[in-house]
């Protein structure tokens, strides 16, 4: 951002932050380019899982049935939580031997994923850009996106995940031809002239399951980072009107996102666990 | 605000956690649950016999309580019973002595006034014999006369 000679219009700003990291080093031009995968968001949101598994592993590994640690104890609501979300929701033991622990692994992920809008605006894509410059780039192109989710990929990619699941459930449960029975004769009855609306309404529905459970958390998330955006640029005016807008809009901000960030994990969370649970009941 | 090749990646980074979640992380938490849930019921099943088993041994206690105190009862009413029995044995007794001693005494006391009446009726009529004797010395036969004494004698008494 800062590059020698000029500081970064608000617009050059904003821009660079809402740029990812790609295998480019640009940014896409395209709006669906196969071909680009965004470094930043794989990153974060790897470590991120990894440190999730790592943290949910350790509770699991020490876990007693005698008297809890605090660790195991917050662990243990969790599971709970979705334990019984999972049970009210999909009515099949099995399926939920791996829904369940699924549904676990995404609230808890998406939530340290959309934790990271917590952390200052600049902090890590600053850090970013010492190291870029450090190695020799240029580092109005050091671009850096810390909040996976508010990346639409990375959170089409995981609703699309669900979509598969409900695929794999439809075909098990129902079988093939119950499933394919199924796309043709609902929502509107079983009769020839009929079949092309139902399959067209089904179609639609999957894919508005698919796009609206991803765009919910990606929306959500990147208008936060927007406006935190925003509010860095109020303290950027470097006034004492800014300072203190900076101050207060920002903590009120970063106060109300603190539940943002936890209800869109749960909104994910629990349509997770919906809409597997609709791929078991039949029409 | 792009769709690329992240979709994909991030899509199996997704079902790499939940794997994971599964295999290494929900059974032993489960497992843990459950088992805490059972030693729990558990708890609450022994603290349920434990106040029966309580109740039980309170009725128990009052029970041998009211045994206690019945017996107790039996044996001062026994104890009573036989004191006073003694009492009157010894009352019966008692006066029985009383009677035989009385009757004792009585025998001694008539057996002592005949040998005193025997010894007076002797010596009056030694005195007599005596007194005669002086008025008709000369008269009187103490041999001719014994019959006649006797007869006196037998009189006085």
């Amino acid at each position: 951002m800062a590059t020698e000679g000029h500081a970064p219009t608000a617009s050059e700003y904003v821009i660079h932050h809402l740029t990812h990291l790609n295998n480019t080093g640009h940014a896409q031009e395209n709006i669906v380019d196969w071909s680009v995968i965004n470094i930043d968001s794989m990153f974060y949101s790897i470590v991120i899982g990894a440190l999730t598994v790592f943290g949910l592993w350790l509770a699991a590994r020490k876990a007693t049935s005698g008297v809890p640690g605090r660790f195991q104890g917050i662990v243990e609501i969790l599971v709970d939580m979705v334990a019984d979300q999972a049970k009210g929701i999909v009515h099949s033991a099995e399926s939920r031997r791996f829904v369940a622990p699924l549904a676990l692994t995404v609230f808890v992920w998406i939530f340290l994923m959309n934790a990271m809008d917590l952390l200052p605006v600049d902090l890590l894509p600053r850090i970013w850009e010492s190291v870029y410059a450090a190695g020799g780039g240029d580092p109005a192109h050091a671009y850096m996106r810390v909040v996976p989710t508010a990346d639409l990929s990375a959170a089409l990619g995981m609703s699309t995940g669900v979509l598969l699941l409900c695929l794999y459930y439809n075909i098990k449960i129902k079988g093939i031809s119950g499933w394919v029975h199924e796309l043709f004769t609902a929502p509107f009855g079983s009769h020839p002239l009929l079949y092309p609306i139902n399959f067209a309404m089904q179609i639609i529905e999957f894919v508005a399951k698919t796009v609206s459970h991803g765009m919910r958390l990606f929306g959500n998330m990147y208008a936060g980072e927007l406006i935190f955006i925003l509010i860095a640029l109020l303290g950027s005016t470097a006034t004492v009107f800014g300072f203190l807008g900076h101050v207060i809009a920002g903590s009120i901000w970063a106060i109300f996102h603190i539940l943002i960030i936890t209800l869109q994990a749960f909104i994910f969370m629990m349509l997770t666990l919906v809409y597997v649970g609709q791929a078991h009941e039949s029409h | 605000m792009n769709l690329n090749a992240t979709l994909i990646a991030q899509l199996v980074v997704f079902f790499i956690l939940a794997w994971f979640t599964m295999k290494f992380v929900w059974p032993p938490i489960v497992k843990a649950l459950d088992e805490r849930a059972s030693k729990i019921a558990d708890g609450l099943a022994a603290a349920d016999k434990a106040k029966t088993d309580l109740a039980l041994a309170e009725k128990k206690v009052v029970e041998e309580l009211r045994k206690a105190r019945e017996s107790a009862g039996d044996v001062r009413t026994s104890a009573e019973k036989q004191a006073s029995q003694l009492i009157d044995e010894a009352r019966t007794e008692a006066s029985r002595i009383i009677a035989a001693a009385r009757e004792a005494a009585e025998q001694e006391a008539g057996a002592a006034t005949q040998r005193a009446k025997e010894a007076l009726r002797d010596q009056v009529a030694h005195l007599a014999v005596a007194g005669a004797e002086k008025i008709l010395r000369r008269e009187i036969d103490a041999k001719v006369h014994a019959e006649l004494l006797a007869n006196l004698k037998q009189e006085l008494q």
